[in-house]
């Protein structure tokens, strides 16, 4: 994948993940150009379209577009799923997930993307394992902001996660 | 100082502005505080600062003063500043920037960092926006921790090296040895990223390739692996619409592609496997489409067995029945791909993909054509040429240049009929006519030409056309050129195809006249109009009229037809001896390179854009002819004989004639790209261009006498000659072949050679059949090059079926008049 792009119907973008190196004009250009193009499109239409030498695959979910550029040996198919399965890890971590919790968290979708998609790939395939690694990113953020007085790095290190940590929340929840 | 306002409530308060301006002006405040704050060095509230930043960079608003407090984050201890942090270099850094790499040291520590988020921050920036430098220095630790057994590393650090060899390629052979165990892994996600590296490495490397197929024994591993996501049970964690691990079964498909490509054995070694998916997966869900979709693009591109390769054409013929307009889409992509290696099993498809012309879809609309143009053929032209001709009237503009190119093209490959092929020609020009490409109308002058008995006929449909609808250019350039060139036969009633219509000579003038003054006309299409009004000076008798037309635009503005008409003026008045000569019947023209739009000639692999014969079949190859009569006539005096050849350079005589028709097509505006025929020179004054250029007249100027060169059996040929004025070296010989059996002869072919000193070249002939009781004669031109005017010696060939049984016979024809020679 080149890049994925989250917009409203209205062309605001609510995320851009670039996965190959362009200056901010480019990608600024580029952004406008392909929102225009999908937006665009007749309901009716597939999910498919040429533009410039990429494989563009977009998907409506309410109301935003997750629009993704692949290349040409990549499956369009599968990056229809890939889509489905980043919306479907959006939801299971904000709990029936809408436009307005990526607005207001859009940090935090971003943080989902990235431990699902490293470079453009799936690094990930089981959905649990993602956000069991956000859960717990999640609370080790936590446990830094309360440490946010203490500048000691002796009290940081003790509170440093090490596996066992990691263990600990293997243990099936009920 | 107060503390900054929180993240959430500055997306709050913006996005409560009601215009753009009020929106730019609470940004600014904002950027304006964040600056201070970022002055003042307060480490507690950088990260929030940062996040608000990045939000309003998202929104449009230039962020560049944080890219360094981006960095600064990275260096902190907290986790919530390296996160953001490390989003901030995501977003606002790239590589083209130098700050970025102030990053790798930070990138390097975090590599190391005991807390696995932490290194997964590390490993994900890297991997996704990682520089060259950048990846230089921190390979080994990449390297490093693709050999960890913490598998959430692991995965991590397979894709990051991915992104390592993309960026640096050298250092593929570094990450080689940790390679070695990774398919053994048990976690679908150490295994997933694992296939995308191997796949990298062996498609960037031809000996990586080899080395995975012979040393590691990689596609039984594969295949096992794969085996097992199918056979085994219900997995919930992999599972989508039971489907296990649809992601992995993907990759490892497309990775077996690679391995199986051009090798036999490891394609062997994947037949099972790809039959068993290709016909066990399940096709309600796209999920099961993709793997599918996936398997067939496996199954053509290795060395599958034909069994294999139908199962997979089937699956694509069962996509294009899919109610999913995506699946039909895939379908038509991937069937274009192999419709020229398996066209007969794509054939059978062909009914479902031309009803796809019909789609509403762009994309699928777009395909279906391509595809449809790729499966024309001899048999299917007559059906296909309707749907397609249907698809042209109805379509999207964006489609009419391509479609009218692809239409021509399959149209001068497999036209059953010259009329058939002026009528589609006549269609498409009509119903698309300013959409067809520029350099179609040269060659389309050039069919007509060349297709003699349907002059008549078609002046007269373009004439009609040109009645209704005088508003797509070349439609009008083709009409204008042919009723000049066919004026006569127009106003005549000659035709036998139709009902003759009645037309004077000043109704054809006043529709020539009226395109010149019309604004619909273009500059080009004026000086064809203009030019066809002179021709019919020689062809009409209301001569008076076209001297009065020609002198009014020898002052017209444009520079193009005044030069013309001052020309054509004084070919009234000074050199009216040289006019009927001038502007005599243009002769049948060579054909040169035919070119259609050139993606739609690749797709089909059928035809080199560079060579093409438009003869009728029977005429065979030039080489054996060559052959043959060099055999036959042993000695070294004969020069074999030239068949009509495509020459690409306009060396002989008859790419001059194209330059003429160039002068004529191409003057006046931006000269369109022309075709190769045709070359682009600045059109010469016409005076000065005829006169260094041999004119053949058809119409005999007869200063030579006819002979008969043979006549057994039957068969008579003669021959007639036109004298090439003004080149005196060139003899036109037309043979006249007739038979005077009871029965046809065909598959007739004559052949000629002559002297060394001599040059020949034979035209096309009218026909292969010459039909029996003198019903009928096939003619056929020789051009005969004879510099050094010596005495004109022939020997010819003749071969032909009479009742059934081949005759050939040889002679030699020494009867030539001196005339011909002197």
């Amino acid at each position: 994948m080149q890049f994925m792009l989250l917009f409203s119907r209205q062309g605001k973008l609510r995320l851009q993940k670039w996965y190959v190196p362009l200056c901010d004009k480019e990608k600024k250009k580029i952004t406008r150009e392909l929102v225009q193009t999908v937006l665009a499109r007749k309901p009716k239409m597939c999910s498919f379209l040429e533009w410039r030498d990429l494989k563009i695959v977009y998907k409506r979910y309410a109301s935003l577009y997750f629009c993704c550029a692949i290349e040409d040996q990549d499956n369009e198919l599968i990056t229809l799923e890939i889509i489905h399965r980043y919306v479907e890890l959006l939801d299971k971590y904000f709990g029936s997930v809408c436009e307005l919790d990526i607005i207001f968290n859009f940090e935090k979708a971003y943080f989902i993307l990235d431990e699902f998609l490293l470079g453009g790939e799936a690094q990930e395939t089981s959905k649990k394992n993602v956000l069991k690694a956000i859960e717990q990113a999640d609370l080790l953020q936590e446990v830094s902001w309360s440490q946010i007085w203490s500048l000691s790095p002796l009290v940081f290190s003790r509170t440093r996660p090490a596996e066992p940590r990691h263990e600990y929340f293997t243990v099936p929840v009920y | 100082m107060p503390a900054p306002i929180r993240l959430r409530e500055l997306i709050r308060t913006i996005r409560t502005a009601r215009t753009q301006a009020e929106e730019r002006e609470m940004i600014q405040k904002e950027c304006a505080a964040i600056r201070s704050s970022f002055r003042e060095e307060d480490n507690t509230y950088r990260c929030r600062n940062v996040a608000k930043l990045l939000y309003m960079h998202m929104l449009g608003y230039p962020a560049h003063f944080g890219q360094l407090e981006c960095l600064k984050l990275i260096a902190s201890q907290k986790f919530t500043d390296k996160r953001i942090g490390y989003l901030g270099a995501m977003l606002l850094l790239d590589e083209r920037q130098d700050v970025h790499l102030l990053m790798t040291n930070c990138i390097k520590n975090d590599l190391n960092h005991s807390t696995q988020y932490v290194q997964g921050l590390a490993l994900c920036t890297l991997g996704c926006m990682g520089s060259s430098e950048m990846c230089r220095d921190l390979a080994g630790e990449v390297e490093k921790l693709l050999k960890t057994s913490n598998s959430y590393l692991r995965k991590k650090a397979a894709l990051c090296a991915v992104h390592v060899i993309r960026k640096v390629p050298e250092l593929m052979e570094m990450f080689l040895p940790a390679t070695k165990n990774l398919l053994s892994e048990k976690n679908h996600g150490v295994l997933h990223t694992s296939v995308v590296l191997l796949t990298e490495m062996c498609e960037r490397s031809p000996d990586m390739l080899a080395h995975f197929r012979k040393n590691e024994k990689l596609v039984p591993q594969l295949v096992r692996i794969l085996k097992n996501l199918i056979m085994s049970g219900y997995s919930p964690e992999h599972d989508v619409s039971g489907i296990s691990d649809p992601f992995l079964q993907v990759r490892i498909l497309r990775l077996l592609r690679i391995l199986g490509r051009s090798d036999d054995d490891s394609s062997e070694a994947m037949n099972d496997i790809l039959a068993q998916v290709a016909t066990n997966t399940e096709t309600s869900k796209n999920v099961g489409n993709a793997i599918l979709y996936e398997t067939v693009l496996t199954i053509m591109d290795i060395k599958s067995e034909s069994g294999l390769r139908v199962l997979a054409i089937n699956i694509l013929g069962r996509f294009l029945l899919n109610n999913d307009k995506n699946i039909r889409y895939v379908a038509l992509t991937s069937l274009l791909k192999t419709v020229q290696t398996d066209h007969n099993a794509v054939q059978r498809h062909r009914s479902t993909i031309v009803d796809c012309l019909k789609d509403l879809d762009v994309s699928i609309k777009r395909r279906a054509m391509e595809l449809s143009f790729a499966l024309v053929n001899g048999n299917n032209i007559r059906g296909m040429m309707k749907e397609l001709l249907y698809f042209l009237d109805s379509c999207d503009p964006e489609f009419k240049a391509d479609c009218a190119s692809g239409v021509f093209l399959a149209a001068e490959k497999y036209a059953p009929s010259k009329r058939w092929h002026i009528d589609t020609i006549m269609r498409v020009l009509t119903t698309a006519g300013s959409y067809v490409r520029d350099d179609s109308v040269p060659n389309l002058i050039q069919l007509i030409t060349n297709s003699v008995e349907m002059h008549a006929y078609t002046v007269q449909r373009l004439y009609k056309a040109l009645l209704d609808d005088i508003s797509q250019q070349p439609l009008v350039q083709v009409a204008s050129w042919c009723i000049g060139e066919y004026g006569d036969l127009l106003v005549s009633g000659q035709c036998e195809e139709e009902e003759p219509i009645q037309v004077t000579e000043d109704e054809v003038l006043d529709v020539l006249e009226g395109l010149l003054v019309s604004n619909l006309s273009t500059p080009v299409t004026r000086g064809y109009s203009l030019t066809a009004i002179m021709k019919l000076s020689t062809r009409f008798t209301s001569v008076n009229r076209i001297k009065k037309v020609v002198s009014i635009y020898g002052s017209s503005i444009d520079v193009e037809l005044q030069q013309r008409a001052v020309e054509y003026n004084a070919l009234f008045k000074k050199y009216d001896h040289m006019r009927p000569a001038l502007l005599e019947r243009m002769p049948i023209m060579e054909k040169s390179a035919s070119n259609g739009p050139t993606e739609i000639v690749q797709t089909n692999g059928e035809t080199e854009p560079s060579v093409e014969p438009k003869h009728p079949p029977p005429v065979t190859q030039p080489a054996n002819q060559a052959n043959d009569l060099l055999d036959l006539l042993g000695g070294n005096d004969v020069v074999p004989v030239i068949q009509t050849t495509m020459p690409t350079k306009p060396a002989s005589a008859g790419g001059e004639l194209l330059d003429l028709l160039g002068d004529l097509s191409l003057s006046g505006g931006p000269a369109p790209a022309p075709a190769p025929s045709v070359p682009t020179s600045q059109p010469p004054f016409l005076l000065d261009g005829l006169s260094s250029q041999p004119l053949f007249n058809d119409i005999a100027a007869a200063a030579i006498p006819p002979m008969t060169a043979y006549n057994k059996n039957g068969l008579k040929i003669d021959f007639t000659f036109e004298r090439a004025n003004p080149n005196p070296n060139i003899a036109v010989i037309t043979i006249h072949a007739s038979n005077s059996t009871e029965a046809d002869m065909t598959d007739f072919v004559f052949q000629a050679a002559v002297p060394k000193t001599f040059q020949l070249q034979l035209l096309s002939p009218s026909s292969n059949v010459v039909p029996a009781l003198n019903q009928g004669t096939v003619t056929q031109v020789i051009r005969v090059l004879n510099p050094q005017k010596q005495q004109l010696r022939m020997r010819i060939k003749l071969t032909y079926t009479l009742k059934g049984s081949p005759v050939q016979d040889l002679a030699e024809v020494n009867n030539f008049p001196p005339q011909s020679w002197q």
